[in-house]
């Protein structure tokens, strides 16, 4: 792009009246929205004993689940579009033929490295059957980095602890229940 | 001889003692101000240690102290390493050395300690007539902090900004140098108890008296404290950092506490040349015939004032945006040293035609004569100084080197 291009808007910075070349009318302004802010509400949440409010736990990504059908088996049928979208390849899967007739596969292991997780939720768009969720949960600790690394029993036991407070997301949002 | 030297050990002791325990708490009213100013709630954990009283966070700066006392110490191996390690010692020493002559309070009654007959005053090193030159050579003896510890850190980043701060030291030394002269005209002496004592005794505080050097000396404090909106030492979101950008641990440590010391200095100083000191009008009396009770008043009201004076210097920090190099330079050289010149000439005459013009204008008259000289000279300063320096790329020459290019690439073509 050249500068005399037509398309080029050039702004000229605003002249400086003599209130703000003698910088004390402007200096008082900024002392007043300070002051004006020290004395203003606070708007810290003090964590551990105030839990801050999730807005919409339905689209909040926090840890994953992964959720079970209406006869408590895994939803997932191992198809690896999950562990394809990842970005930050945290997901991995090892393929089973199913025990059970209505579907071909499911996962015998499932794990989730919630250290390299960025949370984007791709993998939960990704998934066609609606396995796997971000719930609101967001205080995830550990005390060793293999604690950190949820393997299926642990995102099935996430899903028992959350699924009566956060239902399955497809079916508010119109899917498959 | 003894009974003086256990006396100044015992001021000494107090004022060294106060002035950490000080230095340490303003970090945290610093970073509580910073907080309320941004509508967080600031330091509120660490109260008393192994126990679940919070105490509104004043253990922080006992937690500060304690993480830097197990922190590394790390020493570059490109370093100078003797210099490296003089450099924030010096800094500290004379940062500290100042309140030799700085009064504290005023002076304890007579007979207030049995065995002593003299009075006491409440100054480590009282009656030095010099005073006043003492304080500011040593405040000067930053620059060589500043510059040494950029040159010994053997890194461009750290010599160019010690070289950037030294620059602005020493320009600013020069408008407060002058703004200095002018309480020194008015009270005529150099030791502060005496600036004091003048102001206390005529009821007018300097700052009355001198709008314009007030204003000075103030501006040229924040820049020699490197306070916010001059803190180009350590401009840490713009510079890659300054002159400590090498630095790590206690000697880091040592060199914010200095930073913090001249912080509490030139509040001292603006309170005691300009804001009447310890005096407060009839509550403190102009004398040294004290009672208990004045006494005991004027360490308050001395404290309160530079208490006022530390918050407005924190308060600025989060009104104000920081100056550009150029910009700063231009205040200095082209608004407060025209400036400081007006100010001491209208002092000078103020002090050689007091009489006459009390006379013929009264008390009044003629401190609204110095009062509107000020504003004329601030407004004259306004206009016909260029604070405002334009460096964006100008449009013509954008065009005119756009053109060399193309011609340039027209004949390689």
């Amino acid at each position: 792009m050249k500068p005399d291009d037509p398309k080029v808007k050039w702004v000229e910075e605003p002249k400086l009246g003599l209130a703000g070349k003698m910088y004390l009318p402007a200096l008082i302004q900024g002392l007043a929205v300070t002051t004006k802010h020290l004395f203003a509400p606070k708007m810290t949440v003090s964590f551990p004993e105030q839990r801050p409010e999730i807005g919409n736990p339905l689209i909040y990504r926090g840890v994953h689940r992964l959720n079970k059908d209406e006869q408590g088996r895994v939803k997932c049928v191992a198809c690896f579009l999950c562990a394809t979208a990842c970005p930050a390849h945290c997901i991995d899967i090892i393929a089973a033929p199913s025990p059970w007739p209505d579907r071909d596969k499911y996962c015998e292991s499932f794990t989730i490295d919630e250290l390299r997780c960025i949370f984007c939720g791709m993998c939960e768009e990704a998934c066609p059957v609606d396995a796997v969720e971000l719930t609101s949960l967001f205080d995830l600790t550990g005390r060793s980095r293999e604690e950190m690394i949820f393997d299926k029993e642990k995102l099935l036991s996430v899903y028992d602890m959350t699924k009566d407070a956060e239902p399955m997301k497809s079916a508010s949002l119109g899917g498959a229940p | 001889m003894l009974a003086i030297s256990i006396e100044a050990l015992i001021k000494i002791a107090l004022l060294m003692g106060g002035l950490m325990t000080a230095a340490a708490y303003f970090v945290l009213l610093e970073r509580w101000i910073a907080a309320w100013v941004q509508d967080r709630k600031g330091p509120n954990r660490v109260g008393i240690p192994f126990t679940k009283i919070k105490l509104f966070g004043l253990g922080q700066p006992l937690a500060d102290g304690l993480k830097f006392i197990f922190k590394e110490e790390h020493t570059p191996r490109h370093v100078d390493k003797i210099l490296f390690t003089l450099a924030p010692i010096s800094i500290l020493s004379a940062a500290l050395a100042v309140y030799a002559c700085i009064p504290f309070g005023s002076v304890l009654p007579k007979g207030a300690i049995p065995g002593v007959d003299h009075q006491i005053e409440l100054i480590a090193a009282p009656g030095i007539d010099v005073g006043m030159i003492y304080i500011f050579a040593l405040s000067s003896i930053a620059v060589y902090g500043v510059i040494l510890g950029g040159w010994a850190s053997n890194s461009k980043y750290s010599l160019l900004g010690g070289l950037r701060s030294s620059a602005q030291l020493i320009a600013y030394e020069l408008p407060m140098g002058l703004s200095i002269i002018g309480v020194v005209l008015l009270s005529g002496s150099l030791r502060l108890e005496d600036v004091i004592g003048s102001q206390a005794s005529s009821g007018m505080w300097n700052a009355f008296a001198q709008p314009l050097g007030f204003v000075i000396f103030v501006v040229a404090s924040f820049a020699e404290a490197a306070r916010l909106p001059f803190d180009l030492p350590e401009a840490e979101q713009e510079l890659v950092g300054g002159y400590h950008t090498e630095y790590s641990g206690m000697r880091l440590i040592v060199y914010l506490i200095a930073e913090f010391l001249h912080m509490i200095t030139a509040s001292f100083l603006i309170v005691i040349l300009f804001l009447g000191g310890w005096h407060l009008w009839g509550i403190t009396g102009s004398t040294n015939e004290v009672t208990w009770f004045q006494a005991i008043a004027r360490i308050v009201v001395l404290n309160v004032k530079i208490f006022g004076v530390i918050v407005f210097f924190m308060m600025i920090r989060w009104s104000w945006p920081r100056f550009r190099f150029d910009q700063l330079m231009s205040l200095a050289w082209k608004v407060m040293l025209p400036l400081g010149l007006v100010n001491l000439v209208a002092v000078a005459c103020f002090v050689e035609y007091e009489a006459p013009l009390k006379a013929k204008l009264g008390v009044l008259g003629l401190t609204a004569a110095m009062w509107g000289l000020s504003l004329l000279a601030w407004i004259a300063a306004g206009i016909l100084a260029p604070l405002h320096t334009d460096n964006s790329a100008r449009k013509d020459e954008f065009v005119l080197a756009a053109e060399d290019r193309n011609l340039g690439l027209r004949s390689h073509v």
